[in-house]
This record gives C-alpha cells, sequence and structure tokens, in this order.
C-alpha cells in the first residue's frame, strides 16, 4: 500500500471520523482540492459541499461539511466544520423536505445546504 | 394531642417536602454535570485544532487584520459576561457578577469605556435592578447551550469590534465566565478573547509552545483565510465558555442543594427530638393530672368516711 495520511475531521461540538486515508477531496472557495500524503503544508477555507475521503482498506467515506477549514501538514490532514454530517447520517427525507422548504422561502444557504446533504448522501449508497 | 406536638409534627412534614425537593435537584444537576462535561469534552479537538490554525495564520504571514491588532489607545472594552438563567445554586451567578465587576473597574480604571453583553437572566436582572445599560442580552439556553447559540452571541460581538471607535465600535473583547476545574472547584475568570494575543494564551501554555509550525499554503490567501478564521474562534471560544459555564452551573446547583438536604436532614432530626420531648412531657403531665386526681378523689373518700 502506498503512503497514508491521517485524518481528523471535527466538528464544533463532536469529533466526527478519523483514520487513515490515502486521498482527501474537499471543496475550498476557489474549487476543489485533493489532498494525497506528501502534500505541502496547506490552509484553505471550505465552502459548503461534499468532502470525499478514500480510505487506505479501499472504502469511501462521504461527509456532507457546512463551512469551515481544511489544513494539511506533516501528513496529518485536519478538517474542521462548523456542521459536518457522514453520508448515512443524513435522513435523505428530511433534507428533501429543507431543500423545498428553501426553495419556496428562497433561502440561498438553506438550499445549498440541502443540496449538500442530498449528494452526500446519494453518493454514499 | 398536644398543641405543640401538632406544630412540630407540621413543621417536619414541610421540612420533609422540601428535602425531598433538594434531593430530587441534586440528583438532576449530578446527572447533567456528567453530560455537560461529555460536551466539554466533545467540543475539545476542534477548538484546539482551530487555535492551532489561527496561531499558524498569524505567525506564518505578515498580514495585519482588525481582529488580531492592538489599538494604540484603546477607548471601549466589549464584556460578556456568562451567568445562569435560573437561581438555587449557590453563589454560582453571583460570583462570576463579581469578577465581572472587578474586571470593569479594572477596565474603567485603565480609562476605558465598558460595553456590558449579559448571557442569563441572574446577571440580566442585576444588571436590570440598577438600572444599568446592557448592550445585549441572551437567555434561555444556559443550563445546555448549543453551537448555534454561540453563533448568535458572536455575531454582534464581532460586529461591534470590526466596526470603527470613532462609530461606536470596541477595540477590546473580554469574556467572564466560570471555568469547570474539577466537581468540587469551579472558579470565575476573565479573559481577553481580541485583540487575539499569541503569547501566554492558555492553550499554548498545552505544551504546543516548542511546536514549530510549517510554512503553510494559503488558500485562497492568507487575508481571506484569516477573514473566515477569526469569527469561528471567536464562536469557538465563547461555545467553549457557555459549556464549561453549564458545567459549573450544574456542579454549583449540585452543591447547594447537597448542603440544602443536609441541612433538612439535621432540622428534622431536631424538630423530632423537640416533638418526642413535647410528646413525653404530655403523658408526664396526663400521668401527674390521674395520680393527682385519683388520690384527691381517694382523699375525699376517706375523709367522709
Amino acid at each position: 500500500m502506498a503512503a497514508e495520511l491521517h485524518v481528523e475531521l471535527v466538528a464544533a461540538d463532536r469529533s466526527v471520523w478519523s483514520g487513515e486515508a490515502t486521498l482527501v477531496v474537499a471543496r475550498t472557495t476557489s474549487g476543489d482540492i485533493g489532498v494525497m500524503p506528501g502534500h505541502q503544508p496547506l490552509l484553505g477555507v471550505l465552502e459548503s459541499g461534499p468532502v470525499t475521503i478514500r480510505t487506505s482498506e479501499g472504502g469511501t467515506v462521504l461527509v456532507a461539511v457546512h463551512g469551515g477549514f481544511i489544513s494539511f501538514a506533516d501528513n496529518k490532514l485536519s478538517l474542521l466544520a462548523e456542521i459536518a454530517e457522514l453520508a448515512d447520517e443524513i435522513d435523505v427525507a428530511r433534507a428533501e423536505r429543507a431543500l423545498e422548504r428553501a426553495k419556496a422561502e428562497t433561502d440561498a444557504g438553506a438550499e445549498r445546504r440541502a443540496e449538500v446533504r442530498l449528494v452526500a448522501a446519494a453518493g454514499g449508497r | 394531642m398536644g398543641a405543640q406536638i401538632r406544630v412540630y409534627k407540621r413543621r417536619i412534614k414541610s421540612v420533609t417536602a422540601t428535602k425531598k425537593i433538594t434531593k430530587a435537584m441534586e440528583m438532576i444537576a449530578a446527572s447533567r454535570i456528567v453530560k455537560a462535561q461529555r460536551q466539554v469534552a466533545a467540543s475539545t479537538p476542534y477548538s484546539s485544532e482551530l487555535t492551532r490554525a489561527v496561531k499558524a495564520v498569524a505567525t506564518g504571514s505578515t498580514t495585519t487584520h482588525p481582529l488580531t491588532t492592538e489599538a494604540e489607545n484603546p477607548v471601549r472594552s466589549a464584556v460578556l459576561l456568562v451567568t445562569s438563567d435560573r437561581g438555587l445554586a449557590g453563589g454560582y451567578s453571583s460570583n462570576a457578577i463579581k469578577a465581572a465587576e472587578a474586571l470593569t473597574e479594572r477596565l474603567r480604571a485603565e480609562g476605558k469605556e465598558v460595553v456590558p453583553y449579559i448571557v442569563g437572566r441572574k446577571g440580566l436582572a442585576y444588571y436590570s435592578f440598577r438600572e444599568r445599560k446592557v448592550t445585549e442580552s441572551w437567555t434561555g439556553f444556559t443550563d445546555k447551550p448549543t453551537y448555534a447559540d454561540a453563533k448568535r452571541i458572536a455575531a454582534p460581538l464581532i460586529e461591534a469590534v470590526l466596526t470603527d471607535t470613532a462609530e461606536g465600535g470596541v477595540d477590546e473583547l473580554h469574556i467572564v465566565f466560570t471555568e469547570f476545574v474539577s466537581m468540587m472547584t469551579q472558579t470565575p475568570i476573565d479573559d481577553r478573547l481580541l485583540p487575539l494575543s499569541l503569547a501566554g494564551s492558555k492553550e499554548q501554555e498545552d505544551g504546543a509552545t516548542t511546536e514549530l509550525l510549517p510554512l503553510y499554503d494559503f488558500e485562497p490567501s492568507a487575508e481571506d483565510v484569516l477573514d473566515a478564521l477569526l469569527p469561528r474562534y471567536v464562536e469557538s471560544r465563547i461555545y467553549n465558555a457557555l459549556l464549561q459555564a453549564a458545567a459549573s452551573e450544574h456542579a454549583a446547583r449540585r452543591r447547594a442543594m447537597k448542603s440544602a438536604t443536609d441541612n433538612a436532614e439535621e432540622l428534622i432530626k431536631s424538630l423530632t427530638r423537640l416533638a418526642n420531648a413535647a410528646r413525653q412531657a404530655d403523658i408526664t403531665q396526663e400521668i401527674s393530672e390521674i395520680v393527682g386526681g385519683s388520690s384527691a378523689l381517694a382523699d375525699a373518700t376517706a375523709g367522709s368516711d
């Protein structure tokens, strides 16, 4: 197996996921970024978006992340999110309802959050 | 039954009812401390990672930001005071208020105007009773704060710091809350959140000082990262303070209720003793009355013979 990097995904009120991974793809304000082991030290601002973590066992972890930061140094990657939900934690029906409601109220932020949730939930299956 | 006993019995009954209530409150508070402590622990990874990131940006770039630069002569300071919504927690709220008063005094001595922000009904009541101006206050969540509450509190504070001093903004942001040291010890402390003082802050003493921070690549730029990072940092510090204050509140309430229960027990004991003595006195009196009565009767019959 190739090199690995250690990932810590923490939300404001809990630790969501941690483990070894070979690739992490996240969306920063200036576009998607993929981090592999040995990447140069990095600190970026995250957008609302799905984060894909390819674990060293070959699996994939999908997380819906709403706002936060990505920081990488010494082969350790920290994802700090105000709110983070693992794909299998997401209640699809609830997210769909939230999307409907956001559309009705033309709340762009809430609409985006609900969309991200649905994308992450769909990809995780 | 004698009147005296009846009075004692009634008091014993009422104290027993009070004891039941305080005992229940003690047990509820004890179970909530554990929950609150767990929440403090759960929020720690986020805040320590965030502090690390803030430190990395602040040391790794030459960027200046209104939230990190110290004003040359600060004239106005915001003080965020965290108290509880409900009483029956011993000296919890008043200790925090006292700490805030001391801080206010100190800031005034330094020639700064103090702008109070208050969390919790108790602190608000203290200020409004004295007819002092409160800039903003939040109530209703002190025993179980969420991150959304911290965000709600942080928003106007950050805005005030970003506003120019001449237009009513503040130069500094202090927070007064009760630190949860252990189950038995909670100390009210004041802390300066902004401007960020990277030297001597508590997180740094936790062993991270010697660590050499790598040269980060900033995405999109150091300024933007700092812009996004600092409000989150303030929110997370406020969140942490709220959680610690909640844990302290429950611990203080548990202790206060425990001593109330103990006092009630003591009171019941001494009242029972008094009631017993009164009952005994009643019996003795009755006996002596009967004996006296019968001997008087016997004397009367002996005399008539």
